[in-house]
């Protein structure tokens, strides 16, 4: 029923962006994979599929794929255990500080990234707050050096900053069940634990799916908690496309490596999507 | 001719199903139910009927186990049931919203109360399935709630609370969600399926039609308070309050002064049962009638005008005017209706309020 006009002024400016600075970039990333770097360090546009050659020949990338994966699945998990209790505490026993205690989860996202990885260093480091706790309990005699600068500190960090993007898509799909369902469900002669198990965790698992995706992917592709925090076995994926594009100046390879990731995340949202509708029942 | 009606809450007989004594309960400051007392026998179907906000749905929900009252005790079986969770409790609800789990299928909805309760696997399919049947759901058992029409959903509702063979049967508004046929309908399969199967049902209700149209009884609840508890007979005929009237059917209330036996309002008189002082009578517009050449020797006769008329069909509603400036509601059947100056007879007025 709307005018040509006005469909053109709210169609043509998000089609004008999504293009410019998304499509025609992947196009020339894409483009760049099949490129090589000669000796001068100068781009050679012919087509070459040596990248991805290297990609898969080279037991570097694999591994460093294979990290990632870990740290991004362990983070996922970690922040499913403590996002889901929160939401579900929030949203089905809190009543007095349900709005508090859900402004508490939100707060941090309002704080730079940056800081709340840097805050790690201070908690995690040789003479950090959790060493020099530890040896005023006397629990340790040394300061423990591997908090800092390992894989843990890099899934510590990323479930800090991950895990309200997991509670909140399952706060919400808890807060979309009726509540007479829950009624319903004891009525039938079903106990509080059967209740979560047969009624709440299955209407829930959109918002768990999605919530997982998020901690997933956005960790997978981290780049920052790896640098501060990671040290030289915590690098991910991310921080080599870093290295191959700057300091060895090869993008070709680096397009490689990014066309790569990306082609695995749209795989794994395409997949999560459908899980996702499968669970849907609005 | 006057009827004197008290609390007329003809006693179940024997051991009583279910008991409610003294209850009270309030959310916050806000008193909803108080001192409610009420029995239901073995087989019984009964009404609770009020007004939205009178409290009836919390007082099913006491029975369920959603709330727990603030006071008095709800006794089911010679067991105490109010200290039990919704859980234990040999009791089924079905909702105003029917409450179907959407991610399961109709026949798992209806096995859902026998497999949480570890009923054999072999056990449930035919009991299921039976009862599918006795709704007559039988052929959509593999759909999904949400592919239901809203009779249907009410149906597989039905079967998955009377599938536990429960004592007792609570229905909370369950055909306020229907279209007015399918109602109808719905109000005649609730109750032979009730008399089939020979379960209690407590029935909540604001429609005062369903609630005579269903029940064996009907306890008509006010304000947190019952009003009056007895057949739908009783209840229509002889009113414990003038509120039980109004609520009832259509009725005219008469404020009038009783002296000596004798109730007057305006020029007419009744026969009177009251001690003398103010009173209120109910006249149901079906009590009054056009007077024959000769009426009886003692009834009451007036003259009135026709000042409305509303057409119902096979009858009609009549506004009338008497001289002395009264009116009155009169429903007369549909070839009496045309004289606009008439002689009336008024029947019986029953007593529903002295001294007010």
């Amino acid at each position: 029923m709307y005018n040509r006009a006005y469909r053109l002024a709210i169609t043509v400016p998000p089609l004008l962006w999504v293009t410019l600075f998304l499509l025609v970039p992947y196009a020339i990333l894409f483009a760049y994979s099949f490129w090589s770097v000669s000796e001068a360090q100068n781009i050679v546009r012919n087509w070459t599929s040596a990248n991805y050659r290297e990609l898969v020949s080279n037991p570097l990338y694999l591994q460093v794929l294979f990290r990632s994966m870990k740290i991004a699945g362990a983070v996922t998990v970690l922040a499913l255990l403590l996002g889901y209790p929160l939401a579900y505490f929030l949203s089905f026993h809190a009543t007095k500080w349900k709005s508090a205690g859900y402004q508490l989860v939100i707060i941090p996202l309002w704080v730079s990234y940056l800081v709340r990885a840097y805050a790690w260093k201070t908690i995690l480091g040789s003479t950090g707050v959790l060493n020099t706790l530890l040896i005023y309990l006397h629990v340790v005699s040394e300061p423990i050096n591997w908090l800092l600068y390992s894989p843990v500190a890099v899934v510590l960090t990323l479930t800090h900053i991950y895990t309200p993007f997991v509670f909140l898509p399952i706060y919400a799909s808890l807060e979309h069940i009726p509540r007479s369902l829950l009624e319903a469900s004891h009525d039938l002669g079903a106990t509080p634990a059967k209740t979560f198990w047969k009624v709440v965790l299955p209407l829930s698992l959109p918002g768990v799916i999605a919530g997982a995706t998020f901690a997933f992917v956005l960790s997978l592709g981290d780049f920052l908690a790896p640098l501060l925090v990671g040290g030289p076995n915590g690098i991910m994926i991310s921080n080599i496309v870093y290295s191959v594009f700057g300091a060895a100046y090869n993008w070709p390879l680096g397009a490689a490596v990014s066309f790569c990731m990306l082609l695995f995340v749209l795989v794994l949202l395409q997949l999560t999507e459908r899980l996702e509708k499968r669970w849907s029942f609005a | 001719m006057t009827e004197n009606a008290a609390l007329s809450s003809s006693p179940p007989k024997a051991q009583p199903l279910l008991s409610i004594r003294s209850v009270a309960k309030s959310f916050g400051s806000r008193q909803v139910l108080s001192g409610i007392s009420l029995e239901v026998a073995a087989s019984e179907f009964l009404t609770i009927l009020g007004e939205s906000g009178s409290g009836k749905t919390t007082l099913l929900r006491l029975v369920a186990g959603f709330e727990s009252p603030d006071a008095g005790e709800i006794w089911m079986d010679g067991e105490r049931l109010d200290l039990l969770p919704p859980y234990r409790r040999r009791v089924n609800t079905v909702f105003q919203q029917y409450a179907l789990f959407p991610h399961l299928s109709v026949f798992e909805n209806v096995a859902y109360g026998l497999r949480v309760r570890r009923m054999k696997k072999g056990d449930v399919t035919p009991r299921v399935e039976e009862a599918l049947a006795m709704v007559k759901m039988e052929s959509f058992a593999g759909a999904a709630p949400a592919k239901l029409s809203g009779g249907q959903q009410q149906r597989v509702a039905l079967a998955r609370a009377l599938v536990n063979r429960p004592r007792l049967l609570l229905l909370d508004e369950p055909l306020s969600a229907l279209d007015a046929n399918l109602r109808k309908q719905m109000q005649g399969e609730l109750q032979s399926l009730q008399r089939e199967v020979g379960i209690s049902f407590v029935f909540v209700t604001h429609d005062q039609q369903e609630a005579m149209a269903l029940s064996d009884r009907v306890a008509l609840l006010r304000a947190g308070r019952l009003e009056q508890v007895a057949t739908p007979r009783d209840i229509y005929q002889r009113p414990a309050t003038a509120y039980v009237a109004s609520f009832i059917g259509q009725t005219n209330l008469l404020r009038c002064t009783v002296t000596r036996g004798e109730a007057h309002w305006g020029a007419l008189h009744w026969r009177c049962g009251a001690s003398d002082g103010p009173a209120t009578l109910s006249l149901r517009p079906e009590c009054i009638r056009p007077a024959p050449a000769s009426p009886p020797r003692d009834s009451v006769v007036f003259q009135a005008r026709v000042t409305g008329r509303e057409f119902q069909g096979a009858s009609e509603y009549l506004k009338l005017t008497l001289a002395s400036g009264e009116t009155l509601t009169v429903r007369v059947l549909g070839e009496h209706a045309t004289a606009s100056q008439w002689g009336f007879v008024a029947g019986d007025a029953v007593l529903v309020a002295e001294h007010e």
